[in-house]
């Protein structure tokens, strides 16, 4: 213990010691995959300016999920997963209709769709109180913590958490995706017009980008909850936008805070014994307001300086001009 | 409820005997109106969900309320609730002024955030063992029914307090919303203004979180705002829209629910206000969807028509014969247009008596069919003269942009187009310009 440095003997004491057994190992791993795969696709989210579709998604799947419930008659998940999947689906497109046919400003249309997707998932629980085992709060809180207890079992051996194959299933698609879309995807994102001349098909990709959305959130938030999909969505990838002006390296950020995000967020909750996923979503919120105060390009301390500086050096030319 | 009434309970509902339904559907109505009127400064901000962002960012408040005071008093956890909503909309305010987030990422960020503190919170206190903590959390999903007379004395008081702000403050927050720059300039306390219109949103959102829940709420401040926004281009009418819709959907909730005891107030609420945003967005004249449909359709048809009748013109013109009749083949030759098209445009015409039927499967044009043939080529060689003479573009890339402007052009254009080019006779590629009124041989 005498050869730690300082800085680990002083967030020891902090925090106490940083948690390794198994079971948070596998959690920190599982919201590091969700912080990387929501980070992938949330990059190209936060530039089309959608950055609230996480949330919508995450709402609207409601109806879907009982629907599959009232239909298969069984808690099994697959269902659930493809009924979910097709809500997010829907929400995605009539959000783009009602934007493009019906002239309704984006923020508008996303707002309409999925308040009302959730309030008839509502009714329908209610409607069937006798037949669903389900509220709200099972679909929206998915903990985290109990993740790793829910164990992959084909015939008799176990190969790990179920999370963990599914999530990093999530995370390989995503990442196939952007590594093999990213031309597209990157110029849809920063000017369609352009898009639409080069020949790439602008609404392909774009219902492409929703798709990787929905399935990465539903495909998230039953293991870990919707919160933690939709922190994870959004304030990584503004964290890079801050540091960068490049998009591969806003992207490679945004994975990298996603990690740290979830990493030190599971040491968060270790400490306070609180929700993981909260605490999480807390750490990346802190990591943002630091971020936001000290990037050196677009940081707000930064840009104080530089504006300073700009208005004391203008006074010198000011003196120095000759009367 | 009411035993000694034999009224049906749909009728029953109607006489407000019942003292307590009453309050229900009192409160809901001065919900629904007043979060219908502000979520039309949210919606013109571009910010419709920000009410969306600040009932999520209540949670931390509530939470914290209960660890400070150790009471479920519903007033403080009120309380904490609005202060944190409060920081919620001062924090998007914040990144969007001094950061280069946009505000999407700002009301997401918020949210989330805001959302995950709350539930450390939450899961803390349950963690520290307090008995009473329970419940907590449902103070965010909201039931209407269970409304008490003091819980909607404290609604009705407050969604009256932000309608008379709004109608004090309606021209400078009118303002405000269209062009804060202007607003700024000519001296008007934008940052004062911002301020009570964030505040407005938070009461809202703080009184109707116990009544229909987060996500419901949310839709309170869109969903009527956007419905609204289709019937006019006006934001006094917009405003009143707004808060009818607001007030019909909060209605019609208590309504249902009260007929339907399982049946919750807050997703009824938001499911009519989707009604009426349905109705609004397929049915509003001019900016509905379905009228313009109808429009694009109508002008579509009105196009093809004029097309057929200058062809006809143009098919009779160097014999000066207008009146001759001519086959679809030799239409289609000189012009091109689908086959059943041509069909259904020519028995449109024939039955307005522009065109008649001489011989089978010829078409002439009727005398009346001359002159309306007459004018749009007159238009079409009108604009093309314009074209090359004022514009100085080059004979041969005229064509199209008549084309489609000969089915535009009114008899106001029509004249001065005649005056600007001082009563011309003939078109750039030589061809004469028929009179405004009767094509004779002798020209106009």
């Amino acid at each position: 213990m005498d050869t730690q440095p300082f800085y680990v003997a002083a967030l020891d004491g902090l925090f106490g010691s940083f948690p390794t057994d198994a079971d948070s190992l596998w959690v920190m791993l599982i919201g590091s995959l969700v912080g990387a795969s929501c980070a992938l696709v949330g990059s190209f989210l936060i530039l089309r300016r959608l950055s609230m579709l996480g949330d919508a998604i995450s709402h609207a799947v409601l109806p879907g999920i009982v629907i599959a419930f009232l239909l298969t008659g069984s808690r099994n998940i697959f269902p659930m997963l493809i009924g979910a999947g097709a809500l997010g689906l829907l929400t995605a497109f009539l959000t783009d209709s009602l934007h493009r046919y019906g002239k309704l400003q984006s923020d508008a249309s996303i707002g309409v769709t999925f308040t009302w997707l959730f309030a008839v998932g509502v009714i329908l629980i209610s409607r069937f109180a006798g037949q669903v085992d389900l509220d709200t709060d099972c679909v929206l809180y998915g903990e985290i913590i109990f993740a790793p207890l829910d164990v992959l079992i084909i015939g008799d051996n176990e190969y790990g958490p179920r999370a963990v194959w599914m999530l990093g299933g999530v995370t390989l698609a995503n990442l196939l995706f952007v590594v093999f879309g990213y031309k597209q995807l990157k110029v849809c994102a920063f000017d369609p017009e352009l898009a639409a001349s080069l020949g790439i098909k602008v609404s392909l990709w774009h219902y492409l980008l929703m798709g990787a959305v929905s399935m990465t959130t539903v495909g998230a938030f039953e293991s870990v909850g919707a919160i933690l999909v939709v922190a994870m969505l959004v304030v990584p990838p503004n964290i890079a936008y801050l540091l960068t002006d490049r998009l591969g390296l806003m992207i490679a950020l945004a994975v990298f805070f996603g990690i740290l995000s979830a990493v030190l967020g599971y040491w968060v909750a270790y400490w306070l014994d609180a929700s993981v996923a909260g605490a999480m979503a807390t750490v990346s919120g802190l990591l943002f307001v630091l971020v936001a105060l000290f990037s050196p390009t677009h940081g707000v301390i930064a840009r104080v300086v530089a504006q300073r500086r700009l208005g004391s050096s203008t006074i010198e030319f000011a003196d120095s001009a000759p009367s | 409820m009411n035993e000694s009434s034999d009224l049906p309970p749909w009728l029953e509902f109607f006489t407000f005997s019942n003292v307590n339904v009453t309050f229900v559907f009192l409160g809901c109505v001065l919900l629904g109106m007043s979060t219908g009127v502000l979520g039309c400064f949210a919606f013109l901000r571009k910010r419709s969900l920000l009410g969306d962002a600040l009932a999520h960012a209540a949670l931390p408040g509530v939470c914290a309320a209960f660890l400070l005071t150790g009471t479920k008093n519903p007033l403080i956890i009120l309380g904490g609730a609005m202060v944190s909503c409060w920081m919620g909309a001062l924090s998007v305010e914040l990144i969007v002024r001094y950061t280069r987030c946009k505000e999407d990422s700002a009301l997401g960020m918020v949210l989330s955030v805001f959302f995950g503190v709350g539930i450390v919170l939450l899961t803390y206190i349950q963690r520290t063992g307090e008995a009473a903590q329970a419940g907590l959390d449902k103070f965010l999903f909201g039931q209407a029914a269970a409304l008490v007379d003091r819980d909607v004395w404290t609604l009705g008081i407050l969604s009256v307090l932000i309608l008379v702000v709004v109608a004090i403050a309606y021209k400078e927050f009118k303002l405000f919303s269209f062009d804060p720059e202007f607003a700024a300039g000519i001296g008007l306390p934008v940052r004062l203004i911002e301020i009570i219109l964030a505040t407005l949103i938070v009461v809202a959102v703080g009184i109707g979180l116990q009544a229909v829940g987060v996500v419901l709420m949310a839709a309170m401040l869109v969903t009527p705002a956007a419905g609204a926004r289709y019937w006019t281009e006006r934001l006094g009418v917009m405003l009143v829209a707004a808060g009818s819709f607001g007030a019909l959907s909060g209605g019609l909730g208590a309504y249902i629910s009260y007929l339907s005891p399982k049946m919750p107030t807050g997703p009824w609420m938001v499911v009519a206000a989707t009604i009426l945003f349905v109705i609004s967005f397929t049915f509003a004249p001019r900016r509905g969807v379905l009228p313009r449909v109808l429009r694009h359709f109508r002008f579509r048809r009105r196009t093809a028509e004029e097309n057929v009748l200058r062809t006809l013109y143009l098919l009779g013109e160097p014999l000066g014969q207008w009146n001759d009749s001519f086959s679809t083949n030799e239409l289609l030759q000189y012009r091109s247009m689908p086959t059943a098209q041509l069909a259904h445009t020519l028995n449109r015409l024939i039955h307005k008596a522009l065109v008649k039927e001489p011989a089978q499967g010829r078409y002439a044009l009727t005398d009346f069919g001359v002159t309306r043939a007459a004018r749009v080529t007159r238009l079409h060689r009108l604009w093309e003269l314009y074209l090359t003479r004022k514009l100085e573009i080059a004979p041969d890339h005229v064509h199209d942009d008549a084309e489609e402007i000969e089915h535009i052009l009114t008899p106001e254009l029509e004249l001065r187009l005649e005056a600007l080019l001082e009563h011309p006779d003939e078109d750039p590629h030589a061809s004469r310009i028929p009179g405004r009124f009767v094509p004779g041989e002798s020209g106009g």
